[in-house]
């Protein structure tokens, strides 16, 4: 019963009994079914990465109601389409808290969606689960970040380099906030850990001719390329890279926006020997992930490969169970507090919710891709690290909700 | 900017341009010498690299020996697809709205949001990949500096025979004499007897075919998925409007303009500020030449 | 049209005005929100109609006057609830120290109004006074107009210092010196939109069945023969588009603070289309038709997009076409052609004519 395992330490009945149900869950609890808002892009540009996040969802979903549902109750997600537009992820956000009643919201991809959604929950006092890694820069009591923080991915990627691969950085991304926040993330770095910039290159999103990009790359003579390339980019990029006879031992690229979904679209003979850093690879040992790989896809087919943000929603899912179950309440308030309490084993490792800035402390890891499309590690943080939304680079801030929010750092 | 990089810059303006002429020549026909408007040719487009995608699957599946070939055999067949979808669009569709180019936008714009889901639904969302084949992976080491991509050489060879049967097609041929014709003068091409409904489906479905042609060279350079059309059409129409409205020769023109240039403003500035100069200067351009570089004498598009 | 037509439909207007009017009495905060975004939405579909349905010039590029006007508000929403020497995050990271001018301006209520109205008017008549006057027409024009909106789209999306990026500006909590999330500033910020729609319905109808709108209709019918009348056809376009462009900037402007976010990509050709396709849907040449249609289509939209989130967009996509095929007219050409049989013979000469140009 490996599900039993997955789920050890569901300690009902502690600390957060006391709380009272409160709103939408007094009513919906005369059916013993709760619903749960499930908020992604279903179409539009961004359809191709956030479809299987909301697929990990709903099969995360579809393991608890097996088991009985949470405190008795039945999970009835509600699925919503963001349609890659950030001002339709706002109004759905309210139409699944206002209209639907929903306890909880699991979805966005972009930061530019969570940054719509945000007013929304925070305005009617709910919960999302956001399960990418992202620029940090966010302290809202309302969200849940389960996705890497810069100190988390970006950060050990570049001292890793540093360390194997050269000093010279070349920084290539889409243009806008999380590439921009990243890059001065980076040149913070390297600049204290003795690194040097070769250039730094931004692409519209959805821009697709790459040469004359590679030739100001030539130029510049970098001896790596640190890509927050972001979507269907990415597929132009490698394959002209590849094309203009530039491979990974000339001049290796280091990815945080593409994992094993983007390799299997680019073309996994494209993307060989480059590198990419994550939490979570479908290759991570440990035989919670050999079995969620294994229900993933006997559920959505031998094909289809998972990946870190794939994992992240599924954790999201079972962490928010286990809270409620802690809380013994489906209240937002009541499942946020609880969730801090929660360590859990999940595909990747231990991982656990930082009560302070209420991201995800876990193991940063970095994968070289092979030529079957998946990732061998290469390097991993062994420990896992403590979230960091603000970087040390580039802000003198820190969130901390014990003392009260975004405070100036000490 | 040394020597080898600029030798390197022109031929990037010219695969650029090659990409561009592929996309906009299809376009060029539909909506040059017909007056359709059609926003669902980035999804025909899109059709065409799927095809590649599913030759190149079956082929590797059925005979792995000759998989590197497959994409020589997926050139005709995305002509073929491409071109029945524009077929089954045109007799749907189009057929009931010649005259009125601005519904035609509108009721083809409909059309791609189907065919999008329509792709997601049978293929899944993710992007497909093609393989290039490996007699075009490495690039010519003209110099140390200069290395240019078979693959994009190949892009620019494909497009010059494009072009070159396209022209071969409407100016040697007999169906091509008529769809001049019904172009020209509708109605004296009917009293002389060529079957004008015919030769509207046989135009739409010539410019679908090209565009499912360049879609199958684009699967070797770019993505394919459910919403690449999307990123492609604007900018082929901008090919077509510039090149002017009405005249194949037009289209080829002001791909390389606007290849050549874009290229080069990106290469000065970044890939963004390239972007918005080139559209600046398309509408300063249209300004000063409204028809185009290669102004119409027809009145159809008045 | 014969005065008790006149009346009836009057009357038909006027009820269903009052009835909106007291939405907010029936309706959960969360449709009444819905609504009111969608009433705003209408006052650019009255503008696109005037300049499309009544002069003939199809703009692919209003969603760039839209965009003007909603990125106007939301600095204001943005900056007024700023410290003073205090600058929004997004440009503190990117060093940005002072607010920039614009950013100042937008501060005042009084300005930010100015400035919603001014910005796409002073925008649209510039461009409307080159590009006309060049001739530039029909298909070529709608093109020229779509480059301008992935110009627009693009511009926001890399200033980001300035505009928030692709993110957008959201986050805004209140409006002058009101909560945002107030239930009386939400049914307040429906009525207003509302009284906008209104006034821009009276307005727009004033203009199309007044001499000028007769001149407008030549324009679409026949340009090159009002202009051997004397006319100069160049100055009544860059007039009505101009027109057209303030309505879309006041939709902007009204639409943000009840959406709660404006982002680069509401400024691109994909909204553009679809503003088009809301007219065309209601039926071009009617002004109601516009609005009815505005209603109809996102209504449609949402209501698809939630019970068939995997399949909305052929439902979607083959209403656009179905439309188009079937009733050419859109919705106000099937209720003319009922409202018809009740009608006296004279009337139906009358009928302002709907051809598109």
């Amino acid at each position: 019963m490996k599900r039993r395992d997955f789920m050890k330490g569901a300690l009902m009945g502690a600390a957060g009994a006391v709380l009272p149900l409160v709103g939408g869950v007094a009513a919906a609890s005369k059916t013993r079914s709760i619903r749960v808002g499930v908020l992604h892009s279903l179409t539009g540009t961004m359809a191709i990465s956030e479809i299987p996040v909301k697929n990990a969802e709903l099969m995360a979903i579809e393991e608890l109601n097996a088991k009985g549902g949470v405190l008795g109750h039945h999970i009835e997600p509600v699925v919503v389409d963001g349609e890659s537009n950030w001002p339709i992820f706002a109004e759905k956000a309210r139409q699944l808290i206002a209209g639907d009643h929903v306890a909880t919201i699991f979805g966005c991809w972009t930061s530019a969606s969570r940054k719509a959604v945000k007013p929304v929950v925070e305005q009617y006092d709910n919960l999302l689960w956001y399960p990418v890694q992202y620029e940090g820069n966010e302290c809202s009591k309302n969200i849940i970040y389960s996705g890497a923080c810069p100190n988390q991915q970006i950060e050990p990627a570049v001292t890793w380099l540093l360390k194997n691969k050269g000093k010279r950085f070349f920084l290539l991304g889409s243009d806008y906030v999380f590439p921009r926040t990243a890059n001065a993330i980076i040149k913070g770095q390297l600049h204290a850990e003795g690194g040097t910039l070769a250039g730094v290159e931004y692409v519209p999103l959805g821009h697709m001719e790459f040469e004359t990009v590679i030739n100001r790359m030539r130029e510049a003579r970098p001896d790596v390329v640190f890509s927050t390339l972001n979507g269907d980019s990415n597929v132009a990029f490698y394959k002209q890279f590849a094309a203009a006879g530039l491979t990974p031992a000339k001049l290796p690229i280091m990815a945080v926006s593409i994992a094993e979904v983007e390799v299997q679209g680019i073309g996994p003979s494209y993307c060989e020997g480059h590198y990419a850093a994550w939490n979570y690879f479908e290759t991570t040992k440990g035989h919670l992930n050999e079995a969620f790989v294994a229900t993933y896809k006997k559920r959505f087919g031998h094909t289809q490969v998972v990946d870190d943000p794939i994992e992240h929603g599924y954790v999201n899912v079972h962490l928010w169970a286990k809270a409620v179950e802690r809380a013994r309440s489906f209240h937002p308030m009541a499942v946020r507090k609880a969730a801090f309490s929660i360590r859990m084993d999940a595909p990747q490792g231990e991982v656990q919710i930082s009560s302070e800035n209420q991201n995800m402390s876990q193991v940063a890891r970095i994968g070289e891709i092979q030529a079957n499309g998946m990732f061998k590690e290469v390097w991993n943080s062994g420990k896992s690290l403590a979230p960091k939304p603000y970087s040390r680079y580039i802000s003198n801030f820190v969130c901390d909700w014990n003392k009260g929010g975004l405070l100036k750092r000490a | 900017m040394d020597g080898a990089i600029f030798v390197s810059q022109l031929f990037n303006g010219l695969s650029s341009a090659s990409i561009l002429l592929l996309m906009a020549l299809g376009l060029a026909i539909i909506f040059g010498l017909m007056g359709v408007i059609n926003m669902a040719h980035g999804e025909i487009m899109t059709a065409g690299a799927y095809t590649a995608y599913i030759v190149e699957g079956a082929v590797t599946h059925w005979a792995p020996a000759l998989s590197t070939y497959a994409f020589l055999a997926a050139l005709p067949l995305s002509f073929l697809v491409a071109a029945v979808l524009g077929l089954i669009v045109e007799l749907t569709v189009i057929r009931h709205l010649y005259g009125r180019p601005l519904e035609t936008l509108l009721a083809t714009w409909g059309v791609s949001l189907i065919m999008q889901q329509g792709f997601r639904s049978i293929f899944g969302s993710n992007n497909v990949s093609v393989t290039t084949p490996t007699w075009l992976r490495s690039a010519w080491h003209v110099t140390t500096n200069l290395d240019l991509p078979y693959v994009r050489i190949f892009i620019l060879v494909f497009a010059a025979v494009v072009v070159g049967g396209v022209f071969a097609y409407l100016y040697r041929t007999r169906s091509g004499l008529e769809i001049r014709a019904v172009m020209q003068n509708r109605d004296m091409a009917a009293c002389l007897g060529v079957a004008t409904r015919k030769i509207d489906a046989l135009t739409f479905a010539l410019g679908c075919g090209l565009a499912g042609l360049a879609g199958c060279a684009l699967a070797l350079i770019g993505p394919i998925g459910p919403t690449t059309g999307q990123a492609y059409i604007v900018d082929s129409f901008m090919v077509v409007v510039t090149g002017g409205v009405g005249k194949v020769i037009g289209a080829v023109v002001g791909a390389f303009a606007i290849g050549e240039l874009q290229s080069t403003f990106e290469f000065f500035t970044s890939a963004t500020a390239g972007k918005v100069l080139i559209f600046v200067l398309i509408i300063i351009f249209l300004n000063i030449r409204p028809a185009g570089i290669f102004p119409s004498r027809s009145r159809s598009l008045d | 049209m014969t005065m008790p037509s006149i009346n009836k439909a009057s009357a038909l207007l006027i009820l269903g005005f009052v009835g909106l009017v007291c939405g907010p009495l029936v309706l959960s905060g969360f449709e009444m929100s819905l609504l009111g975004q969608f009433l705003a939405l209408a006052i650019l579909a009255i503008g696109l109609d005037v300049i499309w349905g009544y002069t003939g010039i199809l703009s692919l590029g209003q969603s760039v006057f839209f965009g003007l006007g909603g990125y106007v508000m939301a600095m204001y929403l943005e900056a007024s609830s700023l410290q003073p020497g205090q600058v929004p995050d997004f440009m503190s990271w990117s060093g940005v120290t002072q607010l920039p001018l614009v950013w100042q301006l937008a501060r005042h209520f009084p300005l930010t109004i100015a400035l919603v109205i001014g910005v796409p008017w002073i925008v649209a008549f510039g461009l409307g006074f080159l590009i006309f006057r060049s001739r530039i027409k029909g298909v070529y024009f709608s093109i020229l107009t779509q480059a301008l909106a992935v110009v627009a789209a693009t511009l926001a999306v890399n200033r980001q210092n300035f505009t928030g990026g692709s993110s957008g500006l959201t986050g805004f909590t209140q409006i002058a010196g009101a909560s945002l999330y107030a239930h009386a500033t939400q049914v307040a910020l429906y009525e207003v939109s509302l009284l906008a729609l209104g006034v821009a319905y009276l307005l727009a109808w004033r203009l199309c069945h007044s001499p000028f709108g007769r001149v407008l209709v030549a324009v679409r019918d026949g340009e090159t023969r009002l202009r051997f009348f004397g006319y100069d056809p160049a100055a009544f376009k860059t007039f009505v588009f101009a027109f057209a462009a303030v309505l879309a900037g006041i939709s902007g402007a009204l639409f943000v603070p009840q959406n709660g976010i404006i982002a680069p990509a509401q400024l691109g050709v994909a909204p553009a289309i679809e503003m088009v396709i809301w007219v065309a849907i209601g039926g071009r040449g009617t002004i109601v038709g516009a609005v009815v249609g505005t209603l109809f289509v996102n209504y449609a939209k949402f209501y698809l997009s939630n019970h068939y989130p995997n399949a909305w967009l052929y439902f979607v996509g083959g209403l656009f076409v179905l439309v188009v095929l079937v009733m050419p007219e859109g919705l106000a050409g099937i209720s003319r052609r009922v409202l018809k049989h009740f009608r006296s013979p004279e009337a139906r000469s009358h009928d302002q004519g709907t051809e598109p140009a």
